[in-house]
């Protein structure tokens, strides 16, 4: 779950990581306050869950408060990337000498925390990382013990910090640390960390993703979640447990188990089919599970067909089966159904869909086969 | 013949009470599998499954009563990582983690914890280990696999079941299967399993299931090329997967051109492994 950079900087400043004065607005006339508040030229920010938005003209300048008024107005009417700019954050301008970045996130392959700093901060780092990737240091830390001072000035004389600043950047290295951690995030960054005129270090902006695993553990963040991101029939999803990602074909796929779900999609492209969405339903799948996949499948106009793939394993065959009756007992549909179930208590639920009159298929492959010819408007055999 | 679980286990289950956690004991007692105890704190002294099962209230005390050699935990995912630690404390040497969805920060600290002792830990978020006609430890369904000498070893839980049933349908057995887990940080990697199947005489071929995300079956290729002298067959999940969504396993995502399946069959294909374009072919290639 990716926070705004007001949420972040926020709580960034929670963890004694200095930030530009300033504050979010959802209106043009609150900008122009939180400009007079502020008695200085001030940046104005788009708000939005997407890179470039300075590229896209989110960002700007307002040396006057009338100036920051309008400003705000045109930025709070735009779309970014399709998505709405509902606030601003509107920050005091800072004197920026020199520019940083400052990162920490989960190093896959080291199964560790990394820290992650660059001389070359202010742009878009993975580029640097493509194209320079000798100006961005890394150093891990230990999951157990955290971030060591040493590991800070380290990597503060890695990136040529004058020395009289290593106290201040082991401070924010530490806080970076502390927020990355107490919040289970995947990422916090500062891009950029800036040196002001008067030496000073600055988090001119911020960037966190929670893990949502973690979300059970931080109900305030969970709050923060911003959904115009999402798909509606995404958020829909989770509410069930269930995981959905729509794409653009036309067979809707209801799978237990996510590598199987994968699969699923692989074989129907395989076959000369597109699949309209992946959907895990996960273990331990109850009858109001499966029939809130099957109404969220159905809610895409353009699927033709319908294919279920369940193999049992923690999910029993019997309570899918049960499910997907009761599902289309509520969500009345002529779009044709090809069922495959195998594994713990399959057999009682394929005897449940026999009853219904259901297309069934054993293998893979055939139940692929199948809804590629209903789909199509063809006929099974 | 197997490698990791085999006659000899002695299995204690954390988290018996729950509904999984008895559904799941009743499956694995029924397969043969010795199941000396079970752990739900604040349930010590009751009995589970007629009688059959002792509960206790810690792990330690557990293996102290009962010999537990293997644990299986099915403990939900705040739990987890302290069920995990308890198990390590206590000296249990094979751990089986079936939950899913722990906070990978979580599971930094317990990879970190485990790598200072002498302990595997597998999955989490795993379907578990099946030696066919000897011992199941998870969630595997039994019927679905017979004895053999293909070794197997998957980031999925039911894509793994369609490639044994694929097996049990051409009449091919298997040594042991092995469900890692489709977490981006797990106990047991595709290398560990390799390495213990070429050192298993009873296995004379390998099955490696992938999916998107991470570079670890592009590791395994090279572990491959450099070490396996057994045939290695394998199946890529996700070749239609949009990038930067995550297919349901929090460790399936392609980010950044990282993880994509195409990346992994090539490198596979270039350590001389057969690839399947679906799992059913799979049988074909071995």
């Amino acid at each position: 779950m990716k926070l705004h950079e007001y949420q972040s900087k926020q709580i960034f400043a929670r963890y004694g990581i200095p930030i530009p004065k300033g504050k979010v607005a959802a209106t043009a006339e609150e900008a122009k306050q939180i400009a007079e508040e502020l008695c200085s030229r001030v940046v104005i920010k788009s708000q939005v869950l997407v890179g470039s938005r300075g590229k896209a003209g989110g960002i700007r300048l307002a040396k006057t408060p009338e100036y920051a008024e309008q400003v705000a107005s045109q930025i709070l009417a735009m779309e970014i990337q399709g998505l709405p700019v509902r606030k601003v954050l509107v920050d005091e301008a800072a004197n920026i000498e020199k520019e940083i970045y400052l990162g920490m996130t989960n190093d896959r392959a080291a199964r560790a925390p990394v820290m992650m700093a660059s001389a070359a901060g202010g742009v878009d780092i993975e580029e640097v990382a493509r194209v320079n990737p000798d100006q961005i240091i890394k150093v891990h830390i230990d999951p157990l013990l955290g971030l060591r001072d040493y590991q800070s000035r380290d990597i503060a004389a890695s990136i040529d910090l004058p020395r009289e600043m290593w106290r201040m950047f082991g401070q924010i290295a530490n806080g970076l640390w502390r927020a990355y951690s107490d919040c289970d995030a995947t990422l916090a960054e500062i891009n950029p960390l800036v040196i002001t005129a008067k030496n000073q270090l600055l988090a001119l902006d911020g960037k966190m993703i929670v893990d949502d695993n973690s979300l059970f553990r931080h109900p305030d963040l969970a709050e923060m979640r911003d959904l115009d991101v999402e798909e509606p029939t995404e958020i829909e999803a989770r509410k069930y447990g269930l995981s959905f990602i729509k794409l653009n074909g036309d067979i809707g796929c209801m799978v237990n188990g996510a590598g199987l779900a994968m699969t699923t999609m692989d074989i129907i492209k395989l076959f000369g089919g597109e699949p309209a969405n992946f959907l895990d339903i996960g273990g331990g799948a109850t009858a109001d599970k499966v029939a809130a996949a099957l109404r969220i499948i159905l809610s895409d106009a353009n699927v033709k067909a319908v294919l279920f793939n369940i193999f049992g394993g923690i999910t029993r065959g019997d309570e899918v089966a049960r499910g997907i009756l009761a599902a289309l007992d509520e969500v009345k549909t002529e779009v044709p159904m090809v069922i495959r179930l195998v594994g713990t208590n399959a057999e009682e639920g394929r005897e449940i869909l026999a009853k219904a009159n259901m297309i069934t298929a054993t293998t893979l492959s055939e139940a692929a086969r199948m809804a590629v010819a209903v789909a199509s408007g063809g006929q099974v055999e | 013949m197997s490698i990791l679980i085999d006659k000899h286990t002695r299995l204690l289950v954390q988290g018996i009470t729950g509904n999984e956690g008895l559904f799941h004991t009743r499956q694995m007692l029924a397969y043969g599998t010795t199941i000396v105890a079970g752990v739900t704190p604040g349930k010590g002294g009751e009995w589970v499954l007629n009688g059959k099962i002792p509960v206790f209230d810690s792990v330690r005390i557990a293996v102290e009563a009962t010999g537990a050699n293997t644990s299986v935990i099915f403990v939900p995912a705040r739990y987890a990582p302290d069920a995990i630690f308890e198990a390590v404390d206590a000296g249990i040497t094979l751990i089986v983690c079936i939950t899913e969805g722990i906070p990978v920060q979580d599971m930094m600290r317990v990879r970190k914890y485990i790598e200072q002792g002498d302990v595997r830990l597998i999955g989490p978020n795993c379907p578990g280990l099946l030696t066919p006609g000897e011992c199941k430890v998870g969630i595997i369904p039994g019927d679905i696999a017979i004895p053999g000498n293909i070794g197997i070893i998957s980031r999925s839980g039911t894509l793994t079941y369609e490639v044994l049933y694929a097996l049990m349908l051409e009449n091919m057995g298997v040594s042991t299967c092995v469900g890692i887990g489709g977490d981006p940080i797990n106990g047991t990697n595709f290398i560990d399993c390799l390495s213990m199947f070429e050192d298993d005489p009873y296995t004379d071929q390998v099955i490696l299931i992938g999916e998107i995300g991470g570079t670890d079956e592009e590791k395994a290729a090279d572990y491959i090329a450099a070490h396996m002298t057994k045939p290695v067959v394998s199946f890529i999940a996700g070749q239609t997967a949009p990038p930067g969504k995550r297919m349901g396993h929090a460790g399936a995502i392609v980010e950044g051109g990282s993880g994509l399946a195409v990346n992994k069959i090539k490198a596979l294909e270039a350590a001389g492994v057969k690839v399947a374009a679906h799992p059913e072919e799979i049988p074909g290639l071995l």
